[in-house]
Parts: C-alpha cells; structure tokens; sequence
C-alpha cells in the first residue's frame, strides 16, 4: 500500500512538473494569428483591432508586444515554441538575413497585390519575404511659436546656412530669449539613436546618392564633414552642456520641446501624439534636416520605412492562411485601414489606405506635392547594431571634447568599421 | 528510520531530479551541440564542426572582456571578503544594536542588479559631473571602480552574514581557553579566529568568485561596456555577439563563447574550491 503511495505521489509531482512545461497549443481548424508587436506605443490599439478583427469573423488574433528594444531576443525565444509567431517584422535588409529562413513568400497573396508599389517589399531570389506596412517621417520638429519670438519665420529656413544663422542667433541672445535653439541630443539608450542612426542616414544618403547606388559595403565618408557641422550645431546650440549629453534620455529632449525650452527638436511622425497635446497643429512643423550638402533647396523630410511584416511560414497552414486574411483584411477593409491610420497614425503603402489625421504625415505629403523630393530611409543598411552603438559612443566622445582628434575617432568608426563589419558577414 | 528513508526518499529526490535534467543537464548539451552549430533559433540548426571556437578565440573583444573580468574579480573578491569579515567581527562583538546594523547592511542584496546599476549610474554620473570629469560612458577608469564599488555595497551584507555565523560557531571555551592561555586579541584573531571559520571563507570565496566571472545585469546597466567595450565583461560580451549582429553565423559564436566561459568558471570555481578546503580545520 505505501508502496503504491510512493508511486502515486512520484508521479503526480511529475505531472505538476511536467504541466509547467507545456502549455496546450490551441489548434482548431480555422487556424489563428499570432502577432508579435514591435511598437509597444501601438499596443493598445493593435490589441482593440486584433478584438475587433475576432468579432468579426471568430479567428482568434493573439497580439504580444515585446519590451522596448527586445524585439530580436523575444522573437527568437517566441520563435522556437509550439505557438510560434504567425506574423512579426524585421527592421529591414540587414534584420532579414536572422530571418528568411522563416518567411513565407507573400508575392501572390492578396495582401501583396494591395500594396501600391512592388519597391515596398524585400525580395530575395523572386520572393517577397518581408513587406513594408507603413512609412514614416522624420525632421527638425520647429515650435513655430518660439520661432517667432526670436523674429524668424520657418520660410527664413531653406538651406543648412539659414538654420546656422537661426540656431547660432537665438544661442546669442538665449538669455534675452529664455530659450534654447535645439533640444538636448541625448545620447542615452533611449535617444542616442536619433544621431547614431536617424541623423547618420544623411551622409549616408549623400554618399549613396552621389554614386546612384543603394548600399555600400564600403564607405568613402564624403559625407561626413556636413554630419560634423550638424552635430556640432545640435550640441553647441542646444539646452546642456555638450558633456552632459551622455546621460540625458529621450524624455529630457522631448520635455524640454513641451516646456518651450528649445525651438527645434529631431524627431519624427511617430511623436505626434506626444506632442498635440501641449501644442496645435498651427504652431509645428517639421523641416528637412539640412546638412548643406546635395539640392538643399529640394530637399524633403526623411521618409522611408524600417518596419517591414513577415509571415513565419513554419506555422501551420490553417495558421498562415489566417494570418494571410488577417493582413489583407488590415489593409482592404474599412475597419481596419481606418485603425491604422487614425488610432496608430500609420501612413500605409496599400492602394485602400485611409489619410492620416498626423500633422507631419500631413506637411511630408505636403512638400512632396510641392515637388520636393524626399530622403530615403538608408539606415536600414547600416551593418549591424555594434555599428551603431560604436558610432553613438564616439559621438558623444566628440561632444564631450571638440577636437578634430575625437572627430577622428567618429570617421574611422563610421567608415572603418563598416567595413569590418560587412566583412563579417 | 533507514527503511522510511528508502521508502520515501524517491518522493523528495526524483522530481528535483528530473527538474534538474529538465532545467539544466539538456539545456546544457543542447548548448554544447549549438555551439557547433550555425542557427537562428534552437530549431533550424546546422552542424558545422568547431569553426565557431575558432573565431571565438580570435576574438579580441572576447580576451579584452576576459582580462576586464579578472582584473575586476580580483579586486571585487579581496575586498568584498576583506570588508564583511571586518564587518562580521565588528557585529559579532557584544555592542548596542548589532541586529540593526546587520539588517543595513543586508538590505543592498535585496535590491535586484539592473535596478541598482541604474541607480549607481545615476549616482556617479552627479559625482563625475561634480568633479568635472567624463561621465561613464566615455569613461572606463570609472566604469571599473563604478562596478567594484557597486558589487562591494551589494555583496558585503550577504558575506558578512556567512562570516558571522562562522564567528559564532566557535564555542566560547576555545575562545576562554586562547585568552588563559595568554593570546591577545591579535593572536587570537590569526591563530583562533580564522581557523575556525574557514569553512566560511570556501563559501564566501565561492560565491564571490562565481558571481564576479558571471556579472551580467549590473554590467549592463551600469556601463553596457561602454566605451567601445572598455568595460565589457564575459558575459556582456556573449551578450552582445548573441544580439548586436545580425545573421545566424552570430548565434553560432556567441554560443562556442558561452561554453568557453562556462568551462572557465567551472574550472576556476574547482580550482579555488580544491585550494580553500585543504586549509579548512577538520
């Protein structure tokens, strides 16, 4: 009898065990979606969408959004379970190469046809393995308000020159004026890649331009004088002292925009909604960053995509079909085109697109109708991560001390190591 | 009582058992397998021989982050161990509210690491401004000092608790006994003291040296081995070649790293261990 109790508690406490492991996959027929998110400020509204969506037509959409800068480690720990991913993206060429073994090819789909140009889509071999949903924006977001008080209108800012003479001025007579030309460029984790990565894609978009290609696996830094003078206006002009960026966050930069303590303020569409809150539509804009090289005067905002959506073709297939209807119905139906431009300010490149309510989607459209031509988003060729955080540290080893040294060090990063980098690969 | 023991042993011993197959003896071959492997996810690898330890070990940041880890184990074990002895002979003396001040000291290593190295950074980054000196990511000089302060404040408590349930095993009549004999404090200190709790200084030493090689979350939030992998330690390091690149041949490296450095602190761990325990007083 003990004996048979020995057993029994051994095996029961195995199972308790056991249960912690596997967890029941959900397999019904209709099959279902699961979308890893990596925009954890959309969260809320692809999780209403995702209910919307199930309401509709009763296939169940899982939406999980991974911690800001995790998306790779969680996807590749998601990506080895049962209940794999069915749906998650890849930030663009260089995100791909971890992936394409697990994309399904979307040329043929529905959701393909819809889209309005075949350059949104990363293609290998003749498949589509990832396709750009949306397009952003980015600039120099300007306080048209504060402009003013320093006796500047955003007409006075056509070229690299005129935004030196602006900025350089209003530092002159910042005690007079109780305001900063730019805010702090942080280089903490949270902000550095607004510098190391957004403002590093003009040179690079230069130098790309200039010998008519569209990657490079070696740079000649042409370029990088122009990147130079920016920075130095960015941290010479700005609310801190150029040694204290290192420690200053997204945040700082972004409360500083918000409390009129700067005019100027890099960043992109996507902060619209922290914005219009404190300031109407009539006092922003959003102007070219002018780094005094190439067409000044032509020149548009930055605009381009790093957000590019994958199908996990190693899902079942009932899953893939219902993440293939899930797309398709994102970007054809009403309900769902509409989701994404007004509840997640999307701008998306399908033929059924509704317009977005964002101001800076607004006055890019705006400039490109005026023929202005926009700057391509190159960034997404930079080699890797490492790249950029060698690119960042330097940065802000320049900020801290200006000498053409430290310069030094920022060049032989951004066109050594790149390089060495796509030599490793 | 040896019977109930036979009979009920398995109910206790088998499931830990089985949960330590499950959590650590297959992860650790799957790890050894992957290390020879070029992948993207544990599912799609591909065996490709030992060309991942080759790179491995031609990689300079990967010895740099080796020499940064022991330059930093080496001070962090002596004066983490040095401090909470002191601290434990302090508190083991029969003053005014040594429970509270045992409690203090405690309390750091109840604070998880990513939060304390944030805080930490936050403090030295006020310092360094103060003294008008380079913040930390452009400074490695006090990147290192930053984590060695940072892992004394957090380990001391925790060692000198050890020490001082060593302290208070030593029965009185040996310590009566010493002071009969003539010993003054000193003596009684080196010739006494110590002795007995040798077995303390094994544990402490242990743990010490284990979690210094194994750093990871206060490294990462106190300095991410900035600048340019200055104050990049071992384990920072897999991290980094694990996820800052991109391309499946990535996994591939940082895994031959991760078994290179647990090899590493298995054999300094034995090591250290195999020294310590010849001096301990049977």
């Amino acid at each position: 009898m003990k004996k048979l109790l020995v057993v029994l508690l051994t095996v029961l406490m195995c199972l308790t065990l056991g249960a912690c492991g596997s967890k029941e996959g959900s397999s019904d027929e209709a099959g279902s979606v699961y979308y890893l998110n990596f925009k954890p400020e959309a969260d809320e509204a692809w999780k209403n969408l995702a209910a919307a969506y199930t309401a509709e037509t009763g296939v169940k959409v899982e939406v999980v959004t991974a911690a800001s800068g995790t998306y790779e480690e969680t996807l590749m720990s998601e990506i080895g379970k049962s209940s794999a991913p069915t749906l998650f993206q890849v930030n663009g060429p260089i995100g791909l190469a971890n992936w394409k073994d697990y994309c399904y090819d979307l040329s043929g789909t529905d959701f393909y046809s819809n889209l309005t140009s075949e350059a949104f889509a990363l293609k290998e071999n003749g498949e589509a393995l990832a396709v750009a949903y949306l397009t952003e924006s980015y600039g120099l977001i300007c306080n048209k308000t504060l402009l003013a008080q320093a006796g500047y209108t955003v007409e006075d800012i056509k070229s690299f020159a005129d935004l030196k003479r602006v900025a350089e001025d209003i530092t002159a007579r910042s005690a007079e004026l109780g305001f900063a030309a730019f805010t702090s460029a942080g280089m903490d984790g949270s902000s550095d890649w607004r510098f190391k990565t957004h403002l590093a894609n003009l040179p690079l978009y230069f130098e790309y331009q200039a010998d008519g290609v569209g990657s490079k696996t070696e740079l000649t830094g042409a370029y990088l004088d122009n990147y130079r003078a920016i920075w130095d206006l960015y941290i010479n002009n700005s609310t801190c002292e150029p040694a204290a960026l290192s420690g200053k966050t997204g945040d700082d930069s972004r409360n500083e925009f918000l409390n009129g303590q700067a005019v100027f303020f890099q960043n992109g569409s996507w902060e619209y909604n922290n914005l219009n809150g404190t300031y109407g539509d009539d006092e922003l804009q959003m102007l070219p960053i002018y780094v005094g090289a190439g067409d000044e005067a032509n020149q548009g905002l930055c605009t381009g995509t790093e957000n590019y959506i994958c199908v996990n073709k190693e899902a079942s297939a009932a899953n893939v079909q219902a993440t293939l209807d899930f797309l398709n119905w994102l970007v054809t139906s009403e309900k769902g085109t509409t989701a994404l431009a007004n509840d997640m300010g999307f701008v998306i490149p399908f033929k059924n697109a509704v317009e977005s309510p964002n101001l800076f989607v607004k006055q890019d459209n705006a400039y490109t109708a005026e023929g202005k031509t926009p700057v391509s988003w190159n960034f997404t060729t930079m080699p890797s991560e490492s790249w950029k955080n060698e690119v960042g540290t330097a940065l802000t080893n320049y900020a801290a001390n200006q000498t053409d040294d430290n310069w030094a060090i920022v060049v032989d990063k951004f066109v050594n190591n790149w390089a060495a980098e796509y030599a490793m690969k | 009582m040896e019977k109930e023991i036979k009979k009920w042993g398995p109910v206790f011993y088998i499931p830990t058992f089985l949960a330590f197959i499950i959590g650590f003896i297959v992860p650790f071959f799957e790890g050894l397998y992957l290390s020879l492997c070029k992948f993207t996810t544990v599912k799609n690898a591909k065996f490709i021989g030992f060309s991942n330890f080759i790179y491995a070990l031609k990689d300079e940041t990967f010895v740099n982050a080796f020499i940064f880890t022991l330059k930093y184990a080496i001070v962090a074990i002596v004066l983490i161990n040095v401090i909470a002895f002191v601290l434990a002979l302090l508190l083991t003396r029969k003053l005014k509210f040594t429970n509270f001040f045992r409690t203090i000291f405690f309390m750091p290593n109840l604070i998880g690491g990513v939060v304390l190295g944030y805080i930490w950074q936050i403090l030295i980054n006020c310092f360094l401004t103060i003294i008008s000196k380079p913040l930390l990511a452009l400074n490695a000089t006090a990147g290192y000092w930053g984590l060695v302060v940072l892992m004394c404040w957090q380990q001391i408590g925790y060692m000198m608790i050890i020490y001082i349930a060593g302290l208070q095993n030593i029965s009185e009549e040996v310590l009566e006994a010493a002071k009969i004999d003539g010993a003054n404090s000193w003596q009684t200190l080196w010739k006494v003291k110590i002795p007995m709790v040798m077995s303390s200084f094994t544990i402490c030493m242990f743990l010490t040296l284990t979690n210094s090689f194994k750093l990871f979350d206060q490294n990462l939030a106190l300095t991410a081995g900035q600048p340019f992998h200055q104050t990049e330690m071992l384990a920072y390091n897999i991290y980094d070649t694990f996820y800052f690149r991109s391309g499946p041949q990535w996994k591939g490296y940082g895994q031959a790293k991760a078994v290179i450095f647990c090899i590493l602190v298995v054999i300094i761990s034995f090591a250290q261990l195999k020294a310590s325990k010849d001096k301990e007083m049977q």
